[in-house]
């Protein structure tokens, strides 16, 4: 039975089955969005928390690492809770699109990539502060300064806020419903496929993600290779 | 090369005056009341065993501790000629790229290619331009960063162990470098530990001990005949507590 389901999930990826590029097409865009906007997020307040002094930053700090073990079902519940016919923003009509997706993604992610991103820049100021004191660079001089020279740290910290979005399927099955042709991802697809004992499918999807994996962790390894070879890092 | 702004004094004045000088960190005095009155141009040099707070003292007077006190540079006080001064860290810091963005990084507004090239050609870096700043050996990193201080063209030059354990290469480019800088008047403040290099390049000798100043006095005097016993102790090559 696993073999054939095997074989039958090879074929699928073989002949570009429409229902399984839909599926994958559908949670890179989902992902990806959610990447973006977190990484426009999480980048500047994480070199913000590494490079201010304020009352309660280590509160911030603790907040943020925190947020980082939040379970997704959590997050899940929250979002629905807000887009929800009777939540604040029931309004919008949200709920069971990709929107609603993206956003939970994005409150998934954003903290691990601030975090990480916050770990790094720490130890770049710790490193610049006293010749940019020295030499009397502004802090918003400064800020584009570390994102640049940690470029391939950052890298490694949204590649990795990449893995866990397209990973993810507690709450986008909350937020997402997942809906044939509109909401289902891969992650809510094997888990529905698997449920009806269709293995050939959610083999197939979870070949794709285990690619996928691989994919990123080959890119981190190549962009920290590049980076070390020329003391970037 | 580079055009540095020689500090504008009145004989009258000192080049550098220190006052009261106070730090204490962590609920630990670790400058302690530090009076100074330099009126030569040239290279101040601050000598001591380790821990006499020789390197405290240089950071004060660059305005990056929080030390009580006045400190003047030709009658002008330290937050008006923050921008007159370049610093040389023991261990440079130096961005994650390139020789020439280094530099460029530094570069006051208008600075050209050409001095920039110039400069790095002056520290014998020239032909590195390209390539990663952090994958200089140690000798090229402190003149890349003595270079990139240079451009800034500083009316003061504070270094701190600039030379310490580099190449006699890079020491003597070093070398050369801090002495043109002071020719052209550019007030230079110097750490080191090398006696040898004090007696090449100094002027003038100040000596701390225990976050004190011993002794300040013209270089001559202070190796023919110092006269602190910490000073005396510490050239005659005994250790110091």
């Amino acid at each position: 039975m696993l073999i054939d389901a095997f074989s039958e999930a090879v074929i699928l990826i073989g002949s570009a089955d429409p229902d399984l590029y839909e599926i994958m097409l559908l949670s890179i865009e989902v992902s990806l969005t959610a990447l973006i906007i977190s990484v426009l997020l999480a980048l500047p307040l994480g070199t913000l928390l590494a490079i201010s002094q304020f009352r309660g930053k280590r509160l911030v700090i603790t907040c943020l690492n925190s947020l980082m073990a939040m379970p997704p079902v959590v997050i899940g519940l929250l979002v629905y809770l807000m887009l929800s016919r009777s939540g604040p923003l029931g309004v919008l009509g949200l709920l069971y699109t990709p929107t609603a997706m993206v956003i939970a993604q994005i409150l998934l992610i954003t903290p691990i990539i601030a975090s990480l991103a916050h770990q790094t820049m720490e130890d770049l100021h710790l490193e610049y502060s006293e010749l940019f004191q020295s030499l009397r660079v502004a802090k918003l001089r400064a800020i584009p300064v570390y994102l640049w020279d940690a470029r391939y740290s950052l890298v490694t910290a949204v590649l990795a806020g990449f893995g866990r979005a397209v990973s993810e399927v507690g709450a986008v099955i909350i937020v997402g419903g997942n809906i044939d042709h509109l909401t289902r991802v891969m992650t809510t697809a094997i888990a529905l496929e698997t449920a009806k004992g269709e293995l050939a499918l959610a083999l197939a999807l979870g070949m794709i993600l285990v690619a996928m994996a691989l994919l990123v962790n080959a890119a981190v390894m190549f962009v920290r290779t590049f980076a070390q070879r020329n003391a970037y890092v | 090369m580079f055009n540095p702004r020689p500090l504008a004094a009145n004989l009258n004045e000192p080049v550098l005056a220190v006052r009261s000088l106070r730090l204490s960190l962590d609920g630990q005095e670790l400058l302690r009341g530090l009076n100074l009155h330099c009126y030569e141009a040239g290279v101040t040099l601050v000598m001591g065993a380790n821990g006499a707070g020789k390197s405290l003292f240089l950071r004060s007077l660059h305005g990056l501790l929080p030390a009580e006190g006045v400190i003047e540079f030709a009658g002008r006080s330290l937050s008006e000629t923050q921008s007159e001064q370049a610093m040389v860290f023991q261990k440079p810091t130096l961005l994650r790229r390139s020789v020439e963005q280094n530099m460029q990084f530094a570069a006051p507004e208008g600075t050209s290619i050409a001095q920039i090239n110039a400069l790095l050609s002056e520290v014998h870096l020239n032909e590195k331009a390209t390539q990663p700043a952090r994958r200089l050996s140690g000798g090229e990193q402190q003149r890349l960063a003595l270079a990139r201080a240079l451009l800034t063209q500083p009316k003061i030059l504070l270094l701190d162990e600039p030379t310490a354990s580099l190449d006699p290469g890079s020491v003597l480019i070093i070398e050369r470098l801090i002495q043109q800088a002071s020719d052209a008047g550019v007030k230079v403040i110097f750490v080191s530990h090398d006696i040898g290099q004090a007696k090449r390049l100094a002027s003038d000798v100040v000596f701390l001990h225990q976050g004190k100043i011993t002794e300040h006095s013209s270089a001559q005097n202070f190796f023919k005949q110092p006269v602190s016993k910490e000073a005396q102790a510490y050239l005659a090559g005994e250790l110091l507590i």
